[in-house]
C-alpha cells in the first residue's frame, strides 16, 4: 500500500511539474527577454560578462518600458551548440519571452536561426560573430547587434601597410573558423593594399605552450597578426617576449588579443601591441565613459567588448520597443522595428544595419598604452561606418567562399 | 510470494511507463514535450552504451563517435546532396555500422582501463574529423537547417508530437530488439565474458569475436540515436562527437545501473531532466548534479534500478 501511495505522489509530482502552464499573454503584461549564454564551464567568465552588460543597462532603464515591467530570464548554454537550442526552446516555448539575446559561440548562432524562423521569435545576436551569420546563410529573425568577424580586420590590414609601413607579416591564430576569418580578413586587405602575407601558422583552442609556434616565425617579418583570446592570449603574449620576439618584431592583432576581458591580467609586455574592433573600453565619449563606470559599480571589473556587446544589444531592443509602443506581441512589426532601428548613441558609438542585418559602425585601432597605472587599449584612428563587406561590392564578395584555413590561400 | 510481487512491480512500472510516453505527451507543453523527445533519443544512445558496458563488462569512452557520426550523416546528405528520408536514415546507419566495425577490430582485444583508453582515442578521431574536415562538415560551425523528414503520408514530422511519437516507436522497437539480443544465448555469453573471459575462452568460446561483435552491436545503435539527433535539433556540431558526450552517456548508464537495459534510459531520462530543470533555478546546478552523481555512486552503485529494486524489497518486508 504505502508502495503505491509513494508512486502515486511520485507521479502527481512529475505531472504538476510538467504541466505548470505557461502565464498566457495579456494587456500590459510584462515584457520578458530570454538571455542564453554559457555560465558554466571554461566560457563561464565571458558569458557572466555578457550577462552584467545586459543587467547594467536593465537597471538604467528601471526595468521598466513603455509602461511595461522588464523580466529577464537567464539560462546556461554551456557553450554548446545543442545545449543552447534546448534554452531557447524553453525561453520561448516554456516562458513565453519576447525576444531571446546571447550567445557566444558562433555554432550557437547558425543552430539557432532556424528554430528562430520556424517560431517567429526576434533573436539578438550581440557577440556571436561569425561572417556568414549575415552573408551566405542569413537569417529573417536574426537582429545582429555585435560584428561580424573580419569586419574590423578589413580596415586594419590597409592600416598596417599604409600607415604602419610593414611590408610583410607574418600570422598566428586558434585553429577554427573564428580564427581564420579574423586573419582571412586581415590578409586579403593588406595584400590588396600591396603587402604581402609570408607565412600563417594556426594553433589548436587551447593550446597553452607556444614555444613550438614562436620558433617557427619567419626572421623576414616586419610584424606578427596574432590572434587569441582568454587564457591563451594571456599566454600568447607573455610567451611572445619571454621569447625575445617582442623587441624585434612588431605584435599586431585581432581585437580579442588584448580586449579588456584579459588586459587586466597582462603585464608590460602588452605594452604597444595595436589591434583592431569595434570597441575599446578608452573611447573616449560620454555615452561609454557613462557605461564604463556603471559596468564597473556593477560587475566590479573594467568593460570588456563582452559587456558592451549585450549592453547595446539591450538597448537595441529597449529603443525597438519604445518605438513600437510597447506592443511586441506583434512580432512582425516588431522584428521591422529591430531591424530599421539606428542608434546614434551606442557605447561604441554610431549603429545602424545594412540590409544584411550585420551593424555597419566605427572600427577602431587600438594601442595598448599604460596610463595612471592600468593598461588601456587607446585609439588610435577610427574608421566610421565601416561595413561588413569594407569597400568591397556586397554581390562580388559574397561570391568568394568565406574566409578559411586556406583561403585566401598563402601565395608563394 | 517474492517472484509475484516482483512481476506485479515489473508489470505496473512498465504500465506507468507506457502512460507517460503514450497517453500523457500530447496534453503536456510543447517545451516538456521535446525535453521528453531529447530523454528517450539519449536514452537509446545509454542503453547501447550498458550492451558494452554492463552486459559485456567494457567501459566505453568513445561511445558518442557512432552517435556523431551517423548525426552527420543525415545532416550531409540532407542539406548538401538532397537526399531523401530513407536513403538518408540508411546511409546514417551503415556509417555507424561500418565505424564500428573498423574500430572493433582495433578495441576488441583490450579490456578494462586499456579499452577505455583506445575508445577514447578512437573517438577523438571522429571529433577531429568533425572539427577539421571543413568543406564537409562546416568544422566547429558545424550544420545547420536540416529538415525533418516527411514520410510520404499526410503526417508531417515538423510537428513535435508526431515527431514525439516516431521517436517512441524507435525507442520501443530498439528497446525490444536489445531485450532479445540480451536474453539470446549469445547475450548470456557475453555475460560470461564479463564474469570471466579466461574462463569464457577455456570452455570454448571465441570471446574475441563476441566482444567484437557486442562492440559493434552498440554502435549500430547508438548510430540509431545520433539519426534521431540530427532530425531533433536540426543541426549537429562537433560537440555531438565530443569525450564530454562520450562521457555523459558513460554517466547516464552508471547513474541508471548497468546491465538493467532500462535503467540507463532511466538514468539518460534523469540526466536531462535534471539538466535542463535545475539550471533554470541557479547557476551553480553542475555542483547540484554533481552532488547526486556522487551520492549515487556511494549509496547504489548499482545505480537507480537497484535502488528501486531495494525499496521493492524493503515493501516485502513489512
Amino acid at each position: 500500500m504505502k508502495k503505491i501511495i509513494l508512486f502515486a505522489v511520485i507521479g502527481a509530482l512529475v505531472i504538476g511539474m510538467a504541466a505548470m502552464p505557461s502565464p498566457a499573454l495579456a494587456e500590459k503584461k510584462p515584457f520578458k527577454i530570454g538571455f542564453f549564454a554559457p555560465l558554466t564551464g571554461h566560457a563561464a567568465q565571458t558569458g557572466r560578462d555578457m550577462l552584467s552588460g545586459l543587467q547594467v543597462f536593465l537597471i538604467e532603464q528601471g526595468w521598466k518600458v513603455a509602461g511595461r515591467k522588464i523580466e529577464l530570464i537567464s539560462e546556461d548554454s554551456e557553450a554548446k551548440p545543442a545545449v543552447a537550442l534546448t534554452k531557447v526552446r524553453k525561453l520561448v516555448e516554456k516562458d513565453a519571452v519576447h525576444v531571446v539575446i546571447g550567445g557566444l559561440m558562433a555554432s550557437s548562432g547558425y543552430a539557432l536561426m532556424p528554430y528562430a524562423d520556424s517560431k517567429k521569435i526576434p533573436a539578438i545576436y550581440a557577440i556571436m560573430a561569425s561572417d556568414d551569420l549575415t552573408q551566405r546563410k542569413p537569417g529573417k529573425w536574426m537582429v545582429r547587434t555585435g560584428w561580424a568577424s573580419s569586419q574590423p580586420s578589413h580596415p586594419f590590414g590597409e592600416y598596417v601597410y599604409k600607415e604602419l609601413g610593414y611590408r610583410k607579416v607574418a600570422t598566428i591564430g586558434y585553429d577554427y573558423a573564428f580564427g581564420w576569418e579574423v586573419v582571412g580578413g586581415f590578409e586579403r586587405t593588406f595584400e590588396d593594399a600591396g603587402g604581402r602575407i609570408i607565412q600563417k601558422l594556426w594553433t589548436p583552442v587551447g593550446t597553452m605552450d607556444y614555444g613550438p609556434f614562436l620558433g617557427q616565425i619567419s626572421k623576414d617579418a616586419d610584424a606578427v597578426f596574432a590572434l587569441f583570446f582568454g587564457a591563451g592570449a594571456l599566454q600568447f603574449v607573455k610567451q611572445y617576449k619571454d621569447y625575445g620576439l617582442k623587441d624585434k618584431i612588431p605584435l599586431l592583432g585581432g581585437g580579442t588579443t588584448t580586449d579588456e576581458h584579459v588586459l587586466p591580467s597582462m603585464g608590460d609586455e602588452a605594452i604597444g601591441i595595436m589591434t583592431t574592433l569595434h570597441y575599446s573600453q578608452a573611447i573616449d565619449t560620454p555615452e561609454n565613459k557613462k557605461f564604463a563606470a556603471a559596468f564597473k559599480d556593477f560587475a566590479g571589473k573594467i568593460a570588456s567588448y563582452y559587456g558592451e556587446g549585450p549592453y547595446t544589444g539591450g538597448k537595441w531592443i529597449i529603443e525597438a520597443t519604445k518605438a513600437i509602443k510597447g506592443n511586441v506581441e506583434d512580432r512582425e512589426k516588431f522584428l521591422k522595428a529591430l531591424k530599421s532601428l539606428k542608434m546614434p548613441d551606442s557605447p561604441r558609438g554610431p549603429i545602424e544595419l545594412d540590409k544584411f542585418g550585420n551593424p555597419i559602425q566605427n572600427i577602431y585601432i587600438r594601442k595598448v598604452e599604460r596610463v595612471g597605472g592600468e593598461l588601456q587599449n587607446t585609439v588610435v584612428k577610427v574608421y566610421p561606418k565601416v561595413s561588413q563587406f569594407w569597400t568591397y561590392n556586397p554581390d562580388e564578395y559574397l561570391k568568394k567562399p568565406l574566409y578559411s584555413r586556406d583561403y585566401p590561400p598563402l601565395k608563394k | 510470494m517474492r517472484v509475484i510481487t516482483q512481476f506485479r512491480l515489473k508489470i505496473s512500472g512498465a504500465i506507468a511507463a507506457l502512460i507517460l510516453l503514450v497517453i500523457l505527451p500530447p496534453f503536456l507543453p510543447s517545451y516538456w514535450l521535446t525535453i521528453l523527445t531529447q530523454m528517450l533519443i539519449f536514452g537509446i544512445m545509454a542503453m547501447s552504451l550498458d550492451v558494452l558496458m554492463g552486459y559485456t563488462g567494457l567501459p566505453s569512452f568513445g561511445h558518442a563517435a557512432f552517435f556523431g557520426a551517423s548525426a552527420y550523416v543525415i545532416a550531409i546528405l540532407s542539406t548538401r546532396y538532397q537526399v531523401g528520408f530513407l536513403g538518408c536514415i540508411a546511409s546514417g546507419f551503415l556509417l555507424s555500422v561500418a565505424i564500428a566495425a573498423i574500430f572493433g577490430l582495433l578495441v576488441a582485444h583490450a579490456a578494462g582501463v586499456y579499452f577505455l583508453m583506445i575508445t577514447l582515442a578512437l573517438g577523438m578521431v571522429i571529433w577531429g574529423l568533425a572539427f577539421r574536415w571543413v568543406t564537409m562538415t562546416g568544422g566547429d560551425n558545424g550544420i545547420a537547417g536540416i529538415p525533418r523528414p516527411g514520410l510520404g503520408i499526410p503526417i508531417s514530422l515538423e510537428d513535435p508530437i508526431f515527431f514525439y511519437y516516431f521517436v517512441v516507436i524507435v525507442f520501443l522497437i530498439v528497446l525490444f530488439l536489445l531485450y532479445i539480443f540480451i536474453r539470446s544465448p549469445f547475450g548470456q555469453s557475453l555475460m560470461g565474458i564479463r564474469e570471466s573471459e579466461s574462463r569464457m575462452r577455456i570452455l570454448g568460446y571465441n570471446t574475441w569475436l563476441h566482444k567484437y561483435l557486442a562492440y559493434v552491436v552498440a554502435g549500430a545503435f547508438s548510430g540509431i540515436s545520433g539519426i534521431l539527433w540530427a532530425y531533433y535539433n536540426g543541426f549537429v556540431s562537433p560537440m555531438d562527437a565530443e569525450l564530454t558526450a562520450s562521457f555523459e552517456a558513460f554517466l547516464m548508464v552508471i547513474l541508471g545501473g548497468p546491465a538493467t537495459l532500462v535503467g540507463p534510459a532511466l538514468g539518460a531520462g534523469i540526466i536531462v531532466f535534471l539538466k535542463n530543470f535545475i539550471s533554470a533555478y541557479t547557476h551553480r546546478w553542475l555542483l547540484i548534479i554533481g552532488g547526486i552523481y556522487i551520492l549515487a555512486i556511494l549509496y547504489a552503485p548499482g545505480g537507480v534500478m537497484e535502488l528501486g529494486k531495494r525499496l521493492a524489497k524493503g515493501g516485502d518486508n513489512e
